[in-house]
């Protein structure tokens, strides 16, 4: 935010500001592929154009997939925290601390050669949509329980007030504030989905990581199969958070 | 209107917010309730609501016991109409919908007739150029007055306000006293809880001083105005008056 009294920046500022921040970084990178003295093979990898794009799919696919169940496992779980039931209360609170506590790789591996193994669960595709969901699930929660603790005591006291029942004010009064709260730090939350799952590529899942390792492994060009990986990520990413900045933006002027 | 209170306390861990309040006031249609900051006001007045219940005692509305579970409750609360002093609206609904959203899903009307009955209302107190804004968009005044809207439009049996006013400038005080005199004089029950002791002494045919958390002084206006019958209130009205 530019401090009271700042002059207006002008599209030209920011446009000569942005310019001189792109070369900088491409002077750095210039600089230091050159170098390495790197033998470029861009045609090695060009006939896995098809995997790339099956494997950036598939990302997409398990992400999407991730934030809406993470969604669902984050609301019950908030719901869970405020319960007036003891050991539902204490289950949520736990679950959310070893979710936020632990790495995902280790969740990762726990749950698909212990648990699902246990519970004889094969599917990999399945089981790592279910392990995003579940990290990603403890850190929605979070932000569902601020959004729910925002709605003021005032606001309640109107909803009894007027005769709304319990499942009512949930559904017409606080779902709907909770949601425009939470829909900026949630978007953010799909981009850092979008990242985590590249670290379902150690259980073989095919999405876009584990894409870029077998071509890689396929061609030995390791640049030219990493660079399309970062991109492909970008792609994803950037454009999602450049939406929950907006959105951040639009609902603080609003309220 | 009848309104009978039998002991009544209340408590907010080791703090006594009303202790032992009893009263026998019938045939009243205004009740006004006054008394110094922290005396007990607001407390009574959530009783009456139905929105907290009472450590002992009982409160008879209308010949009606005030039950104590919260399913009959809830009952209660839909059969009657309550304002407070501030943020009464729900802020993601525009005026119409905070007005429509009781009557549709609590009172259960069509959603025809429910628009009919907000809209009639909107525009007989002038409010509908507001009926499609947000309250972050409304004046203090003009939110006071959509939930006062709001509380009538579900015909509630009575009205009770907490302080509707003291949140307000007095421009916007003005129109608000103006709808909530105009509700008494449709004779509609009032219990309103106020410090505009003038307003009091306008709208009530009975008052109630409360005082460090205890009914006082209970009697018609204006003569418990002329005559305070304790020291409490003689000293009260004399600050009040002052300003
Ligand atoms: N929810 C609560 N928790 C703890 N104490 C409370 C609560 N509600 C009220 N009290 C206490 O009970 C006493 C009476 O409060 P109450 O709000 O009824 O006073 P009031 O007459 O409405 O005052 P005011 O004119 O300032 O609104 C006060 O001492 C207050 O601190
Ligand atoms: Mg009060």
């Amino acid at each position: 935010m530019p401090y009271k009294g700042a002059k207006p920046v002008t599209p030209f500022e920011i446009a000569f500001s942005w310019g001189i921040v792109l070369f900088l970084l491409a002077a750095v990178f210039t600089f230091a592929f050159s170098n390495i003295e790197y033998g470029w093979h861009w045609n090695a990898i060009a006939g896995y154009r098809d995997k790339f794009l099956k494997g950036w799919v598939m990302t997409l696919a398990l992400s999407g997939a991730s934030l809406v169940m993470s969604l669902l496992i984050g609301f019950g779980t908030a719901l869970a925290r405020r319960s007036a039931i003891l050991p539902l209360r204490y289950a949520a609170a736990l679950y959310v601390e070893i979710m936020r506590g632990t790495p995902l790789l280790v969740q990762i591996m726990l749950f698909f050669y212990v648990i699902a193994d246990a519970f004889g669960v094969e599917n990999r595709y399945l089981v790592g949509t279910l392990i995003l969901s579940l990290f990603s699930g403890a850190y929605v929660s979070e932000m569902i329980r601020s959004g729910i603790e925002s709605i003021s005591s005032s606001q309640l006291d109107s909803c009894r007030a007027v005769g709304l029942s319990r499942i009512q004010t949930y559904r017409h009064v606080i779902v709907p504030q909770m949601m425009r709260q939470i829909l900026p730090p949630l978007s953010g939350q799909f981009a850092s989905i979008i990242k985590d799952s590249s670290l379902l590529s150690v259980i073989a899942v095919n999405e876009f990581t584990l894409s870029a390792q077998e071509i890689n492994s396929y061609t030995y060009s390791t640049l030219e199969s990493y660079i399309p990986l970062a991109l492909g990520y970008l792609i994803l990413t950037l454009p999602i958070s450049l939406f929950s900045r907006s959105l951040e933006r639009r609902f603080r002027y609003e309220t | 209107m009848k309104l009978e209170l039998l002991g009544v306390s209340k408590s907010f861990g080791e703090r006594v917010a009303l202790a032992d309040a009893t009263l026998d006031e019938t045939g009243f249609r205004t009740l006004a309730v006054i008394g110094p900051s922290g005396g007990g006001k607001t407390t009574l007045l959530r009783l009456l609501a139905g929105l907290d219940v009472p450590d002992s005692g009982k409160i008879v509305i209308n010949g009606e016991e005030l039950p104590k579970d919260e399913e009959r409750l809830h009952l209660y609360r839909k059969s009657i109409g309550t304002v407070f002093q501030a943020y009464n609206l729900f802020p993601h609904l525009t005026a119409l919908e905070n007005i429509l959203l009781p009557l549709t899903k609590v009172q259960r009307l069509a959603e025809a007739a429910a628009r009919e009955t907000a809209f009639s209302l909107l525009e007989r107190f002038g409010l509908l150029p507001q009926a499609g804004s947000r309250p972050a968009e409304l004046s203090g005044g003009e939110q006071q007055r959509v939930a006062i809207v709001r509380a009538i439009a579900i015909r509630p049996r009575f009205l009770l306000f907490d302080e509707p006013t003291s949140a307000l400038d007095p421009e916007m005080t003005a129109e608000v006293l103006e709808l909530i005199e105009e509700l008494r004089s449709e004779g509609r029950d009032l219990i309103i809880v106020t410090h505009n002791i003038g307003f009091a002494g306008k709208v009530a045919d009975r008052c109630i001083f409360m005082a460090q958390n205890r009914l006082v002084e209970t009697g018609s206006l204006p003569d418990i105005f002329r005559e305070p019958g304790t020291p409490l209130l003689s000293a009260f009205l004399r600050k009040v008056l002052k300003y």
